[in-house]
């Protein structure tokens, strides 16, 4: 009885421990491969611990330069997406004016859109434009789709923002620009450094759209395509652990320290009139 | 406008602010004299904030003017008035400590040594100790008390108070009410306070401002307003009135004659807002005696006879309820002084009344009994 | 494409109109601020997507190096359609058997980590965000790996005889699904994670003190209120894997391809840009069709 009552209560929990061990089993994989000093050019299998790959990643130097045309691309659109991005969440949240729904489907679609399609899509205008095929045409295309998704992030934050902490800032004798400085871009930045993240992370990892506009130019994600098919060297799965292992702090890191950003960024109000609004 | 004002009074001329079809305030009109304590008091959506955002340049009027001595400031931005408001939410800035939080608008003026002033700000509003924390780590009462040292530090020539207390439960409200009038007298300066709380209005204000729809119904030093309301409306909402619906027959001199429901009273002429028409004779529930027959009423006042339908004992007093003879219920206040006769529901009884204490208010024609119930808003309560 | 951008929109799309800025003065800064932005997205998304509607009409005699002329030839699609049915209907067939598994895993653990977690939610929410940075294709490299005829899943598999002693799961339909479900999973756990999250534990209490047995308070109480968030993530899951032909790749064979697999090769080995074109918008007007009668019959708008 009292068994199976406790099943009862934690089952739930015992499967969504089984479902992350399931989301967690090819990383491991990935991680254990890292140390492995394959038998063969194409064998997965575990044969032998090193540390050789962990000590000498740039083994293939082709690959290196994958990884950092990856960053240097990943970085470009980063920085323009977030710009882009930003801005138009600001104008969003914060003004009034014609063409409001249609923009809301223009920002919308490109995140209901297969990314074929858009591959297929840009290919198709890069080619009949006679653009070359390469390094802007792949960054071109990650800033792309990487814009909705900075809209939609740094919007979420802005939208939460109390509005009349920037009045408050006006009548403390602040000016427009000053308020600005102060106070607005202090608060919506943890959303504006969350939405660089991911655009980083959609860009740095972004095989289909890469593939077809990207020409002879190889990113990481295309290396390790071309690298499938030949076998792929164990310091591919040194940069993929890199990958997490850095992901991780910064999401950990983050994490806090969007705790005490959020705990901050609610309207500062008695506890009275906050159990009031929540209900 | 004709009395020559002096330099530092806030005047509102004809100020108007719309929203699309809806008008929130309509051409008001008054004066602020410098260093008072004044309270827009009104039911929420009155007008009563927006009238407070349009003086702190948070809200362009749709028309008319904001006067602070001859200076029209209505069109300046915010940041470039004398103005200073605390928020009814309070609007503490979250990622800055306390110490910054007070010192914000005297930094944004290029003021650099803000030490001294801000410690004093804050010993003032008796947080001294608290420069390093964060406004989340503050309770509430703590929280207010930042606000009003972060727009006083600034010496404004007027401080806006939307609501500050509205968010405090009640016993730390009569405590910052106290406080807030102490530190009102302390530094002299013109105090805006917008309420919705009738008791936080007049505990605190020298002239009482009551806005209804967008403009003032009246205006005056709290005890004046209450004991003798210009109309219908204040009656109710300042504190409670029986008012009962009557004509005015004619006058002896002094007094105002009334019939109401085939009954004939008279009130002081100088406590009558009309001397024709329809009116409402109206009289505070504490101000009706209660006798067990028409013989106890002493001589020269005046009474109805009715049914007690109900009592509440409420400690201080007892507060019955009426029921007259055409079938409107008067609220009567009886305080529990002990020297009283109690009743009992059901029984028979006279309410009596001094014709001093009553008001006559002029009334539209289609208006009937207008009483409160004695257990619907108890005096006091706020929202 | 990664999903976690999705889990705070439920706040930001709902936000009202803002009130009108101060009249005259800024009259032209929304503007300012949308134009670089929409003019990105609109020429590098939607005049794509235009000129792809065009492509797709193109003559199919033409070849890339000949050029092509727009002749209209709405044949493209029928031809295209008959010619790759079997991928076009196994990539829903894939994505939609993909995505039942996908419920059955991720709401429970939507749900375990929104109410059950308690202090260690954000701990385990990472946790369901984390894998999502190891490169995509390492990932399904990984799972090639895992289910390889000579690794340690097939051997126990067949050690207990849920496979043949010659069964295999790499090369077969069941290694795509499982590849399929696994890099879609998280997009499908976020906003099902944030729409349970709101959900008042308090509902469930009162629920079950009205007599509602577990499963009737689940059916009638704690799935109609994660409604929004169980559509979100299920178009979230739904439209890449569906679009998706890197799992057919690596871990199927020609046999498994999809959709994608096809109109990969007809842009970038057959250099057929008509008939990639016209498959490319059979995919996504399919798509569009699927979402549209899955949003009728869940009976919400208010998606994203």
């Amino acid at each position: 009885m009292r068994i199976s009552r406790w099943f009862a209560q934690h089952w739930v929990m015992g499967v969504a421990l089984l479902v992350l061990g399931y989301l967690f089993l090819p990383i491991a994989v990935v991680a254990a491969l890292s140390f492995n000093r394959p038998s063969s050019r194409l064998s997965y299998d575990f044969n032998e611990f090193t540390l050789d790959n962990w000590r000498n990643p740039c083994a293939t130097s082709e690959m290196c330069d994958a990884v950092l045309r990856s960053v240097q691309i990943g970085f470009l659109a980063t920085v323009a997406a977030t710009l882009l991005g930003t801005l138009m969440a600001f104008a969003l949240v914060r003004h009034r004016f014609r063409g409001r729904s249609g923009l809301n489907v223009l920002i919308f679609l490109p995140m209901a859109t297969p990314e074929l399609v858009m591959g297929t899509s840009l290919l198709a205008l890069f080619v009949s434009g006679g653009v070359p095929l390469g390094f802007w045409t792949i960054v071109i295309a990650h800033i792309m789709f990487c814009v909705s998704f900075v809209v939609v992030t740094v919007k979420a934050r802005l939208a939460g923002m109390d509005r009349r902490l920037e009045e408050a800032a006006m009548d403390l004798y602040a000016s427009e620009w000053q308020t600005f400085r102060r106070i607005t871009l202090p608060l919506v930045l943890p959303g504006i450094v969350a939405a660089a993240l991911l655009a980083f992370s959609l860009s740095f990892d972004d095989f289909i759209i890469t593939n077809f506009n990207s020409g002879t130019t190889v990113t990481f994600p295309m290396y390790v395509w071309g690298a499938a098919q030949r076998g792929i060297p164990p310091q591919v799965n040194v940069i993929g652990t890199a990958m997490f292992g850095i992901a991780l702090l910064l999401v950990l890191a983050s994490t806090l320290r969007g705790r005490r950003a959020r705990r901050a960024a609610v309207p500062v109000t008695a506890p009275k009139q906050r159990a009031a609004s929540r209900s | 406008m004709a009395q020559e004002t002096p330099a530092g009074d806030l005047r509102l001329a004809n100020l108007t602010k719309t929203f699309g079809a809806f008008t929130a305030v309509d051409d008001l009109s008054l004066t602020i004299g410098q260093g008072t304590f004044f309270a827009l008091l009104g039911a929420s959506g009155c007008g009563k904030t927006t009238t407070l955002r349009m003086i702190a340049g948070l809200e362009e009027p749709t028309s008319g003017q904001v006067l602070l001595g001859d200076r029209d400031i209505a069109r300046l931005r915010p940041y470039k008035r004398p103005v200073n408001t605390v928020f009814q939410s309070y609007a503490l800035f979250p990622h800055l400590d306390i110490f910054e939080n007070v010192a914000f608008g005297l930094r944004r003026r290029g003021i650099r040594s803000v030490d001294q002033q801000v410690r004093q700000m804050l010993s003032l509003v008796q947080l001294d100790g608290y420069e390093r924390r964060r406004p989340t780590q503050l309770s509430g009462g703590q929280q207010q008390r930042v606000a009003l040292a972060r727009a006083l530090i600034n010496h404004p020539q007027v401080l806006l108070l939307d609501e500050p207390l509205g968010a405090l439960d009640l016993k730390l409200r009569r405590q910052m009410q106290i406080e807030l009038k102490r530190i009102q007298t302390e530094v002299g300066i013109t105090f805006v306070h917008v309420t919705h709380d009738q008791e936080e209005a007049m505990t605190m204000a020298d002239t009482v401002a009551v806005m209804n729809a967008g403009r003032i119904e009246q205006l005056g030093a709290p005890a004046d307003i209450y004991e003798f309301p210009a109309t219908a409306f204040v009656a109710n909402f300042l504190g409670q009135s029986n008012l009962i619906a009557g004509d005015v027959f004619g006058s002896n001199g002094s007094d105002t004659m009334v019939t109401a429901h085939g009954a004939r009273f008279s009130v002081p002429s100088a406590r009558a807002r009309t001397d024709r028409g329809p009116v409402y004779l109206g009289i505070r529930p504490e101000k009706l005696q209660l006798a067990g027959a028409a013989v106890q009423v002493p001589a020269g006042s005046q009474h109805l006879d009715g049914t007690i339908t109900d009592a509440s004992y409420v400690g201080v007093s007892t507060q019955y309820l009426l029921r007259t003879g055409w079938g409107t219920e008067l609220s009567i206040f009886v305080a529990n002084s002990g020297a009283q006769q109690r009743f009992a529901v059901g029984e028979r009884a006279v309410a009596y009344w001094d014709p001093r204490h009553a008001f006559l208010l002029s009334r539209r024609a289609d208006e009937n009994d207008r009483t409160t119930p004695v257990l619907d808003e108890p005096v006091g309560a706020s929202s | 494409m990664s999903a976690f951008a999705h889990v705070p929109t439920g706040s930001g799309q709902s936000a009202s109109p803002p009130p009108a800025a101060r009249p005259g003065r800024y009259r032209f800064l929304p503007y300012l601020l949308l134009l670089p932005g929409a003019a990105w997205l609109f020429l590098f998304f939607a005049v794509p997507l235009l000129q792809l509607a065009a492509a797709s009409l193109y003559d199919p005699e033409g070849s890339l190096s000949t050029g092509y002329t727009l002749t209209w030839a709405f044949g493209n699609y029928p031809a295209a359609l008959q010619q790759y049915w079997p991928q076009f209907s196994r990539s829903f067939l894939y994505a939609g058997i993909a995505l039942v598994l996908a419920l059955l895993m991720g709401y429970p653990l939507a749900y375990a980590i929104a109410q059950k977690a308690g202090r260690w939610k954000n701990l385990l929410l990472v946790c369901v965000v984390a894998p999502m940075f190891t490169s995509f294709l390492v990932r399904t490299l990984a799972w090639k790996t895992i289910l390889s005829d000579n690794g340690w899943l097939v051997g126990l598999l067949r050690d207990v005889h849920l496979l043949g002693p010659d069964g295999r799961l790499l090369a077969t339909p069941v290694a795509v699904v499982l590849g399929l479900t696994y890099n879609f999973l998280p997009f499908l756990v976020l906003p099902l994670y944030a729409s349970l999250e709101r959900l008042d534990y308090r509902l469930l209490e009162a629920s079950s003190d009205l007599y509602a047995s577990p499963l009737k308070t689940f059916r009638r109480v704690t799935l109609p209120l994660s409604m929004p968030g169980l559509i979100a993530g299920t178009l979230l899951f739904f439209i890449p894997a569906t679009g998706d032909y890197i799992n057919a790749e690596l871990l199927g064979t020609p046999n498994q391809y999809m959709i994608g697999n096809v109109i990969d090769s007809a842009f970038l080995v057959r250099l057929d840009y008509p008939q990639g074109a016209a498959l490319s918008f059979l995919l996504m007007s399919a798509i569009l069709a699927v979402v549209f009668v899955y949003l009728r019959r869940a009976g919400t708008e208010e998606v994203l």
